[in-house]
């Protein structure tokens, strides 16, 4: 009960979570909490899990073993073991809002329509309260004049922001962002990284991959370092980079030219 | 009286024999489009106990002449107790020849479909009915529209078939006023002219449709 207890308090909280593709083992054992209003920033070299980790938090991937509470409610599997039905896991999947590396747009939408599919056709809002809220987002992540562009007339930078929009939407516990600036332009990058700090100051819970390790210091409450699917480290931003414990993390960070404090 | 004007007398046999043609043209597209659709829909993501034989059923329809389906369900189906008059045998028998075709176009298309856009689509909470009906299907029409404008002459050609099994359409028309005038050329330069005409009207309203998805980033077939 007490545990069940304190993973209610997190917006994620992540148990025992291992994950293997055919023979090898993604992820090890990952313990992992999120408090609500919490950044937290998961870093490794390529092929450490970092995805898959991201993507087990929303099901996207199955995890073998290990638990996974989105604001107090287990996706995926009940507590007694039993499959969780495919309404109810697109529900829980819902309490999370998934930004992804290739901006993902349905392209037969214009801007405002990806913002508005979900919570009319998935949360069941009227077309107006969904207009409503798409506006004020898409005023936050500074697309409105675009709101009747279709996807294939955007910059990478102005889909990607259009993506946060269409995820924020669902009014989700958790963003979770993989990579969402690897493949924009560097000019581009900025623009991204911009909205992404706003959503950070306004105390939204997130939960971020990324290679840029300047925001990372700067926007993180907390840096998980991952390798060959296990937390090695795992510290506040300042700690983390001015005075990391392994050996793994110092080469790798000398690799990563070490932000200076933001 | 030239063979044109006996023609321009018995115009009111064309007319009708046009009228029904596309009668049975738009109802039987109509039937393709959804038995079409509704093979995509039972192909998504299903276990293989039910892709398999549907994938057969697909391929199956698509190796067969489509006369002898015809046949097979006017005089056919008759023997095992189900009795269609020539009209619907028709009807039937080029929706479900045709909608086999869609199904296969659709099929086509879906095995490209960026796997991105679904995972984002489950992210949001989507399930397989919404994300087929407001996902899926829309951009798998939009990128197909070539294709399925091909198809639909092909649907309309077939219509013509449909006078052996009796069914009175605009070649039923051409046939008996050929043969009762002894007429057979000039009777069957009309009929053309027809069904290029239905042909024409349909090519422009397929290209119209092509601004729709051209907007979207989807003229790229
Ligand atoms: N669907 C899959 N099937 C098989 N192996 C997979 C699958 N997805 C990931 N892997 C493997 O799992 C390991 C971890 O992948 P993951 O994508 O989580 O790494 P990552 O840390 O996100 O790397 P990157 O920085 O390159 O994105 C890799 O070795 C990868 O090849
Ligand atoms: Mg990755």
């Amino acid at each position: 009960m007490s545990e069940a207890n304190t993973s209610e308090m997190a917006a994620v909280s992540i148990r025992h979570l291992s994950k293997s593709f055919d023979d090898v083992e993604v992820l090890r054992d990952v313990e992992l909490e999120v408090k609500t209003g919490e950044v937290v920033t998961i870093i490794g070299s390529s092929g450490s899990g970092k995805s898959t980790l991201l993507r087990c938090i929303n099901w996207l991937e199955k995890p073998d073993r290990g638990s996974i509470h989105i604001a107090g409610q287990r996706i995926g599997i009940h507590e007694d073991g039993r499959p969780m039905p495919v309404r109810e896991l697109a529900k829980v999947r819902a309490k999370t809002g998934m930004v992804f590396q290739g901006f993902n747009l349905w392209p037969h939408l214009n801007v405002l329509h990806n913002v508005t599919e979900a919570p009319i056709h998935v949360q069941g809002a009227s077309k107006r309260e969904a207009e409503e809220r798409a506006m004020a987002l898409l005023e936050k992540v500074g697309m409105v004049d675009k709101r009747d562009s279709y996807p294939n007339t955007l910059s990478g930078g102005q889909k990607q922001r259009v993506a946060i929009a269409r995820a924020l939407a669902m009014q989700p516990e958790v963003m979770l962002f993989d990579e969402p600036t690897s493949a924009l332009d560097p000019e581009l990058v900025g623009e991204v990284l911009a909205v992404i700090k706003d959503l950070s100051a306004e105390g939204y819970t997130m939960v971020m991959v990324t290679h840029e390790m300047a925001f990372a210091r700067a926007v993180s409450d907390q840096v998980v370092f991952l390798e060959k699917g296990l937390i090695i480290e795992r510290a506040d931003p300042e700690t983390f980079f001015t005075t990391p414990k392994t050996d793994r993390v110092r080469k790798f960070l000398e690799n990563h030219d070490t932000p200076s404090p933001a | 009286m030239s063979n044109w004007e006996i023609l321009w007398d018995e115009r009111a046999q064309f007319w009708s024999g046009f009228l029904s043609t596309l009668e049975i043209f738009g109802l039987s597209i109509v039937g393709a489009f959804v038995i079409g659709c509704g093979l995509l829909y039972l192909l998504e993501g299903s276990r293989k106990r039910l892709t398999i034989p549907l994938r057969i059923f697909i391929d199956a329809m698509r190796m067969l002449p489509f006369l002898i389906l015809a046949y097979l369900l006017y005089y056919g189906l008759p023997s095992v107790g189900i009795r269609l008059d020539a009209w619907w045998s028709g009807v039937g028998a080029l929706a479900v020849y045709h909608g086999a075709y869609f199904a296969e176009i659709f099929r086509g298309n879906r095995l490209t479909f960026p796997p991105g856009q679904i995972e984002a689509a489950k992210a949001h909470g989507f399930t397989k009915g919404k994300m087929f009906f407001r996902l899926l299907l829309p951009q798998i029409i939009m990128q197909t529209r070539p294709l399925l404008g091909n198809q639909l002459i092909y649907a309309l050609k077939d219509t013509a078939f449909l006078v052996i099994i009796t069914v009175s359409e605009l070649t039923a028309a051409a046939n008996s006023l050929s043969s009762t005038y002894f007429i057979p050329t000039e009777a069957f330069i009309v009929v053309i002219g027809f069904y290029w005409a239905i042909s024409v009207t349909m090519e422009i309203i397929i290209k119209q449709c092509g601004r729709f998805s051209a907007k979207r980033g989807f003229d790229n077939v």
